[in-house]
């Protein structure tokens, strides 16, 4: 997914003089070749992931369209004020690209992960989230967010689906049958798996944000179970006001919130969080019987 | 650039031209001008310096001024009726439910305002994201301007955008008001944070003084204005 976002980012640098970049050093060596051509709109401002928001904010305030981009952590987490100040509050608009997600990072420890980006931008007003599920979802992505001056945040990780599922920011149904699962970005591959031979509805989204009330109305009878890579309930305020007028039961699954403090890959920390197929079939098992 | 720091006066004699909007906007029959330490600063750039008018507010490659430091805007608020960009008598009605004008600026409430401030530290890194994005759109001519005050610099995030804007010889103006506010001080003085500004201390009640320093167009600069030692601490 990294890769793509390099390649498409380049290629709207080249297209578009409106667009901007701006690093806190990571990811600085990819955008060489950008940088070198567009070295007034490429910006590497050094190990500085407050100063990385705030020259986006004063960018966008000029008229330009920054991309931002960092490991989570550092462009969600340290950068909160920024984020809620010089964009939100300045009403001004940024594109934010996330690498790391939850525990890519694994091996580097809890100090690159961040579990806790997309609920920290729920507090804040009228952020577009996009969870892609696969690196071919990223391109339409950064393509479409560079038509408007909105803020949108693209939250990348090594964890992908096996194939893409491209389409719009509505619920995509994979298998019609009883209660509505929902997994959302990469979790689409380990909830089909835990589902196989029970009877429900699978839907899909890589747009959590604004999260598809209606869709979720139309598909979810009593009983939904979202399934996030993310904090664990993260969407729950999101599903608990779509059905507000419906008798419901709901899951939530994610991340949970205690720290692991372990090592090893990606596929240890999703199996510690319950979040493989296996931590995933158990759950639903049990909130449905 | 090299200005003799001449004494602070700590009364100012004569009549200030925005005196009356400073009253009525404060109710404040009893404290001089020389209450507000930004005020002189501000007058300055509005009447001698910036290329921004009423008509301008949105003109592309207009001069950027943000006020950093986004306590006590009276000042601030007095030289915008002054120069038209928001009518006299917002200034009667200061922090309630119908007025536009808040404790803190909100640049989405009131034209001519840049960036909405009041929490420290934000607005240096914002106007190096407004000098870049005018240089990247060949603005040459325009101008940014950044106004803080000594005890803001305490934010690290301004030792962020300092260090940056030297090291890529940004065009922009920073203004930093020293009323001697900051808790700890800055010893050895304001200019020796800012390596590689072209760095000028002048009289911040002097106009002609802070006129020849903000004229100059350094890559970057930094103005220290010295004004009466602010009483009492905390905020």
């Amino acid at each position: 997914m990294r890769d793509t976002f390099v390649k498409t980012t380049t290629e709207l640098l080249d297209d578009d003089p409106r667009t901007a970049l701006v690093l806190a050093d990571i990811s600085a060596d990819a955008f060489g070749p950008a940088m070198r051509r567009h070295p007034d709109r490429v910006l590497n401002v050094g190990i500085r992931e407050q100063l990385m928001i705030g020259v986006a904010g004063g960018l966008a305030l000029t008229g330009m369209r920054p991309y931002v981009h960092s490991y989570a952590p550092f462009v969600v987490d340290r950068a909160y004020e920024q984020i809620k100040l010089d964009l939100g509050h300045q009403d001004a608009g940024a594109v934010l690209v996330s690498i790391g997600a939850s525990y890519d990072g694994s091996a580097e420890g809890y100090t690159h992960q961040s579990p806790g980006d997309v609920a920290l931008l729920d507090t804040l007003e009228c952020w577009t989230v996009h969870v892609p599920g696969h690196r071919d979802e990223v391109g339409p992505m950064l393509r479409d967010a560079a038509r408007h001056d909105d803020r949108v945040y693209i939250r990348l990780t090594v964890q992908e689906n096996e194939i893409p599922h491209i389409g719009g920011p509505t619920l995509q149904v994979i298998r019609r049958g009883g209660p509505l699962v929902v997994a959302v970005g990469p979790m689409l591959d380990p909830v089909v798996e835990a589902t196989r031979g029970m009877d429900v509805t699978v839907a899909y989204t890589n747009a959590p944000r604004p999260l598809d009330a209606e869709g979720l109305r139309l598909l979810a009878g009593g009983e939904v179970v979202m399934v996030e890579p993310y904090l664990a309930g993260t969407s729950a305020r999101q599903v608990s006001e779509a059905l507000s007028g419906v008798p419901h039961r709901a899951l939530h699954l994610g991340v949970g919130h205690h720290e692991i403090r372990r090592y090893g890959s990606w596929q240890d920390h999703a199996k510690a969080h319950g979040l493989d197929a296996a931590g995933i079939k158990a759950k639903i098992q049990k909130f449905l019987d | 650039m090299n200005f003799k720091l001449q004494p602070i006066p700590m009364t100012v004699a004569y009549a200030h031209p925005l005196e009356h909007l400073i009253k009525r906007l404060t109710g404040d029959e009893k404290h001089a001008p020389s209450a507000h330490s930004t005020l002189d600063v501000l007058w300055v750039l509005y009447d001698k310096i910036l290329r921004i008018s009423p008509e301008t507010v949105d003109a592309p490659d207009r001069d950027r001024f943000l006020l950093s430091k986004g306590h006590g805007p009276a000042a601030y608020y007095a030289v915008l009726a002054a120069k038209g960009f928001i009518p006299e008598s917002w200034l009667d009605d200061l922090g309630s439910w119908d007025s536009p004008l808040g404790h803190h600026p909100d640049r989405v409430r009131i034209p001519g305002v840049e960036i909405g401030t009041g929490s420290l530290g934000h607005g240096l890194g914002i106007g190096v994201g407004v000098a870049l994005g005018l240089r990247a759109q060949g603005f040459p001519d325009a101008r940014t301007f950044v106004l803080l005050g000594d005890a803001e610099l305490d934010e690290g995030s301004n030792h962020e955008a300092i260090a940056y804007a030297s090291a890529i010889r940004l065009p922009l103006t920073a203004i930093v008001i020293d009323n001697q506010s900051a808790t700890h001080g800055w010893p050895g003085g304001i200019a020796a944070r800012f390596p590689g500004w072209a760095s000028a201390v002048v009289d911040g009640r002097d106009r002609v003084r802070l006129q020849q320093a903000l004229d100059r167009r350094e890559a970057p600069g930094l103005v220290v204005a010295r004004v009466e030692p602010k009483r009492g601490g905390g905020r």
